[in-house]
């Protein structure tokens, strides 16, 4: 019982990011528990994303050839089945969309606790520690448990796993109880075409939760036009329908790397920051210190955005 | 149709705080209705004023000040409120989800839905996990991060669309009875007027510990414990401009001049 299993994320033909972050998150559990790292490939070009898989520290992969595309029966099944014939200490997969529909199925199934959207791990021989963010990145908690358990990882807080390994690559016979899948696929959509594409711009205005009302948003394209710049939001602004969803930035929407990024009244929640973490100058205004936007950010105004931006856009008249 | 809306109040912090332990005393923190389940009662109230929802149940894990918010979804239009409390809880840092899970499994077995819907996470401690824990324990179907619900449920299904990265959107169908977490936006949810009106206070409020869901105390014993807090390091060298807005809308003019952005 000191062995960890990462199960991997793809989606349409291609393996994501994550798959090879949860390789170093994964290989550094198993330094700490002194135990091997199995990766599980379920579903799609197994064979393919196995070879690609084959990375630095990975001890084992099982892959299992049952399908295209993800779904969480069949991944809550495979999961179960691998853990049962492997025993492993943990369990880890990706805090993504996909990875959050099936790990706490397992974590029931197998009555394991689980903790999710880990930013760092530590173990020893029996505890094991996460870290986390609450209040929207404001506040770092540790929490601890004893025994096994499966652990959910933040998308981009681990390195990408490097080199080439010499792993095992197994075919794994999972059974699949196909009674049992309630849900099917039919297809996937690209949302948010339209009349901009704000991966294009060189400067984005991008606007936030901070410009409380609908009516507002005028002194925001008053600043646009000023700058020549283009209009992006964060994710409450399209929520409200106030700008549509070509202009959202972030994990679920677009990710942008402008040369000059101008966030006001952006908090910077971690799955904004993902869409806007790559522009060459950040500069944030919002009147919260705390809020994670005034960390990444290059230049700060910490200053409410109803006083700054007339000011702004006068320097430019 | 019966709908089970699992709705939680949240902690919010203020721009200012102060740690002490692992805690966040409470004069720094407020309460607010969770985000995310401010959509998932607009879909459920939606839904019952098409006549496809003939109930709609709220429920609850939270002490007595949550009625407040309980209130809120009431007022929205839910029909009645269950509310989960017991002293055992007192004593404990977390609720972890297996926690939630049990007891959200009793209310389930109690109240027999056909459809659950929850915020795809909340916005205190951000789990995202008690939604899809909640199905596989009750053993309906389900399905995380729904941003559109087809009203037809056809063949005792529903056709829901799942907000994945990226602008991709997954096109499912998910047998019923069935869990599904709801992602903001999905709809716009109305302004709820008058919490307190008569019309909302006459609607039930049942309270129940775990002793009345059939639960042992030791339920609340979670397995993952909560042991240290902080303000995250700042390891950023950024800039902070200070002065009036004139003074800093000047510094960032100056920038974007230099990075010539406008002349």
């Amino acid at each position: 019982m000191s062995d960890i299993l990462a199960v991997v994320d793809h989606r349409r033909g291609e393996l994501r990011d994550v798959s090879y972050e949860l390789i170093s998150a994964g290989r550094g559990l198993a330094d700490a528990t002194g135990g091997d790292l199995h990766l599980a490939v379920i579903s799609g070009t197994v064979e393919r994303f196995a070879e690609k898989l084959d990375r630095e520290g990975v001890d084992a992969i099982y892959t299992v050839d049952y399908g295209e595309e993800f779904n969480h029966g069949v991944y809550t099944q495979v999961t179960t089945q691998l853990y049962d014939k492997l025993a492993p200490q943990y369990v880890l997969t990706a805090n993504s969309v996909n990875g959050i529909e099936y790990a706490p199925a397992v974590a029931t199934e197998l009555d394991l606790p689980i903790v999710t959207d880990a930013i760092d791990l530590e173990a020893d021989d029996k505890t094991l520690t996460v870290t986390r963010e609450i209040y929207g990145g404001k506040v770092e908690t540790t929490v601890e448990l004893e025994g096994p358990a499966i652990c959910t990882i933040r998308t981009a807080e681990w390195p990408g796993g490097e080199g080439t390994g010499t792993a095992d690559i197994e075919a794994f016979e999972a059974t699949i109880d196909e009674d049992a899948l309630g849900s099917s696929v039919r297809g996937f959509e690209e949302v948010g075409g339209g009349d901009v594409d704000i991966a294009d711009a060189d400067v984005l205005v991008s606007v936030g939760r901070g410009i409380d009302d609908e009516e507002n948003l005028e002194l925001i394209e008053d600043l646009a036009d000023a700058l020549g710049a283009t209009i992006s939001a964060s994710r409450p602004v399209v929520d409200s329908g106030w700008l549509p969803k070509n202009r959202q930035v972030g994990q679920s929407g677009t990710v942008v790397t402008p040369d000059v990024y101008i966030a006001v009244g952006i908090s910077g929640a971690v799955q904004h920051v993902a869409g806007m973490k790559g522009s060459d100058t950040i500069v944030a205004i919002n009147t919260d210190p705390n809020a994670p936007i005034m960390d990444i950010a290059d230049y700060a105004i910490q200053d409410d955005l109803f006083a700054v931006v007339p000011a702004l856009i006068e320097e430019f008249q | 149709m019966k709908i089970l809306l699992a709705v939680t109040e949240v902690a919010t912090v203020d721009d200012a705080f102060e740690i002490e332990g692992t805690e966040i005393p409470d004069q720094y923190l407020g309460a607010d209705l969770n985000e995310w389940d401010e959509y998932a009662i607009e879909e459920a109230v939606q839904l019952q004023e098409a006549d496809i929802a003939a109930e709609v149940v709220t429920v609850t894990i939270g002490p007595e000040t949550c009625e407040q918010t309980i209130r809120q979804a009431l007022a929205t239009g839910a029909d009645r409120a269950i509310r989960i409390w017991d002293e055992a809880f007192e004593a404990v840092d977390l609720l972890d989800v297996s926690t939630k899970t049990a007891i959200l499994r009793a209310v389930v077995a109690e109240e027999e839905p056909d459809l659950v819907l929850s915020g795809v996470q909340s916005d205190d401690d951000s789990w995202g996990a008690t939604g899809v824990a909640l199905a596989a324990a009750v053993d309906y179907e389900w399905a995380a991060v729904v941003n559109h619900l087809a009203h037809d449920f056809e063949d005792g299904t529903a056709s829901v669309r799942r907000e994945l990265e990226g602008g991709v959107e997954e096109l499912t169908t998910v047998d019923l009875p069935a869990v599904l977490t709801i992602q903001t936006g999905i709809n716009e949810p109305r302004d709820v007027s008058l919490p307190d009106s008569p019309q909302t206070k006459r609607k039930p409020l049942e309270v129940y510990g775990l002793a009345d869901l059939g639960l042992e105390e030791s339920v609340a014993e979670s397995r993952v414990r909560l042991t240290a807090m902080s303000e995250p390091e700042r390891e950023s060298d950024t800039t902070v401009w200070e002065g009036t807005p004139e003074e800093t809308a000047g510094e960032l003019a100056d920038l974007l001049r230099e990075r010539e952005v406008v002349q």
